[in-house]
């Protein structure tokens, strides 16, 4: 056991082309980080940007969205979707002080098992050096709101 | 009961502007029916009554509380822990109550910048850089003025609410539909809804309600509506105005819209949404025309603040509720 911090980095797939890369890495013995759990989905258009905000406010270091690649979609165009909702969301989230670091879009096809095994350690890395989120909204909410000591507003200067 | 046989009513402003108070005046002559078959027991915009009054008062013997306003300080929390234990039904009355609201947008800074804009920047005379102090002794003896806490939040993030009622403010025809259930139940003829029900809205979105003509919405520029001649019939979305009704709650009748201008969103989320912004978002983003990444980018500087204009009502009532700097101080 050593104490390096182990970020919770949830994975977005879509069923035809990232999960059956992901596929294709388990059964080809690839090895890619635990620290992601992968959620299946029909397709990267289904991906609901509230998906990402709960998985955040609910612990999450790092969120991983994937798809099938440009002009490869299933649904014909939905993962173009999933990539203009992507960018809105990081900047949203870039306001909201999550380091866009957190939050990354990968294309992968079926085919490319090593490409996503590639993708996934390097994510864990980078969101490994930024260490945890911790949002306040995954453990005691009442920490939000707890006025310390430091923050009652009673300076004066005259 | 009071002393004349009439239930009490109260109805309170927290971190709130006091348009519900005139939202609820704008429902004209009903008033004259809320006073009929009401005993008025704590109101401070519209008569004088102290807390200590209320205070005084036996635990659920006020019938209805229309709370309006977010928590924004610790008399804010006081008196919604007060009330909560005075009234028979407590009702988040406006969009500050059930979703935080304006002074929601707060919790995108922290409360040492908050005070620093308030208190040193140009447009303030403040040479000696005076702050308020929570806590001041004078002859009289020592007096408290409420402390911020740094983190704005809902009601029902402090106490449970049995109702909500959406709108910033709630419009009047609404509240005067239900003032009007409320004196119907009193009368035994209608029967309250399920507790922790939205009540004085619909329940589909704003664009259900709107009449304008809907295409197929395919946005290559986001504008501000100052720069763009609305057209009276399109769709204001499809005309590159960022319009917010197809993630809001239904129950205006869409008068925003109606008037030319887009829906900012006050009614909340709609039914079923549990993320307005992320909603909203998602909507947004899927009629941008574009497929190209760069382009896509130069479309979004069109939404120079993602996080005040999806969250414009909704950052308290949000998944992430704050901003890191709004809670990390």
């Amino acid at each position: 056991m050593n104490d390096q911090f182990e970020p919770v980095i949830i994975g977005f797939t879509c069923n035809w082309c990232s999960y059956r890369a992901a596929d294709m890495a388990g059964t080809a013995r690839m090895k890619y980080s635990p620290n992601i759990r992968l959620i299946r989905l029909m397709c990267s258009g289904r991906l609901d940007p509230t998906f990402v905000l709960k998985a955040f406010a609910g612990g999450a270091d790092g969120v991983m969205i994937t798809g099938c690649h440009p002009g490869d979609c299933h649904y014909v165009e939905q993962n173009y979707k999933a990539l203009r909702r992507f960018i809105l969301l990081r900047k949203t989230l870039v306001q909201m002080g999550i380091e866009p670091g957190r939050l990354k879009l990968q294309w992968a096809s079926a085919a490319e098992g090593a490409i996503f095994t590639e993708e996934v350690n390097k994510f864990v890395e980078q969101v490994r050096s930024l260490g945890p989120l911790n949002w306040p909204t995954s453990g005691g909410f009442e920490e939000m709101f707890a006025v310390p000591e430091h923050m009652l507003v009673k300076e004066v200067t005259t | 009961m009071s002393a004349n046989g009439k239930p009490k009513f109260a109805m309170y402003w927290a971190a709130s502007c006091g348009g519900c108070e005139i939202a609820v005046l704008n429902i004209h002559e009903k008033i004259l029916d809320v006073d009929a078959n009401f005993e008025v027991v704590f109101w401070p915009v519209a008569m004088d009554a102290k807390y200590k009054d209320v205070e005084a008062m036996e635990d659920g013997s006020i019938l209805l509380t229309l709370f309006n306003g977010a928590i924004r300080n610790d008399e804010n929390e006081h008196i919604a822990k007060l009330l909560r234990q005075k009234s028979k039904i407590l009702v988040a009355f406006g969009s500050c109550a059930n979703e935080g609201c304006m002074p929601a947008l707060a919790n995108l800074s922290s409360i040492k910048d908050i005070m620093d804009t308030a208190f040193t920047t140009i447009s303030t005379e403040n040479p000696s850089n005076i702050r308020p102090q929570p806590y001041f002794t004078v002859p009289e003896g020592e007096l408290h003025i409420p402390t911020l806490f740094p983190i704005v939040r809902t009601l029902d993030q402090v106490v449970p609410v049995d109702y909500y009622m959406p709108g910033c403010p709630p419009e009047s025809h609404q509240i005067a539909a239900v003032i009007d259930l409320v004196i119907q139940v009193l009368q035994g003829n209608a029967q309250l809804p399920p507790a922790g029900s939205v009540i004085g809205a619909g329940g589909s979105t704003v664009c259900d309600e709107c009449a304008r003509k809907r295409d197929v919405k395919k946005i290559k520029k986001f504008d501000r509506i100052q720069n763009v001649m609305i057209d009276a019939e399109i769709c204001i979305l499809e005309q590159g105005v960022l319009c917010s009704g197809p993630a809001t709650r239904s129950g205006c009748k869409a008068i925003c819209p109606a008037a030319g201008s887009p829906c900012i969103g006050c009614y909340g989320p709609a039914e079923g949404a549990l993320d307005y912004g992320a909603r909203l978002m998602s909507a947004v983003a899927s009629v941008v025309d574009s497929n190209d990444p760069a382009e896509i980018e130069k479309i979004f500087e069109g939404i120079p603040d993602p996080a005040g204009q999806f969250y414009r009502f909704n950052l308290a009532g949000s998944l992430m509720r704050a901003s890191k700097s709004g809670w990390n101080g």
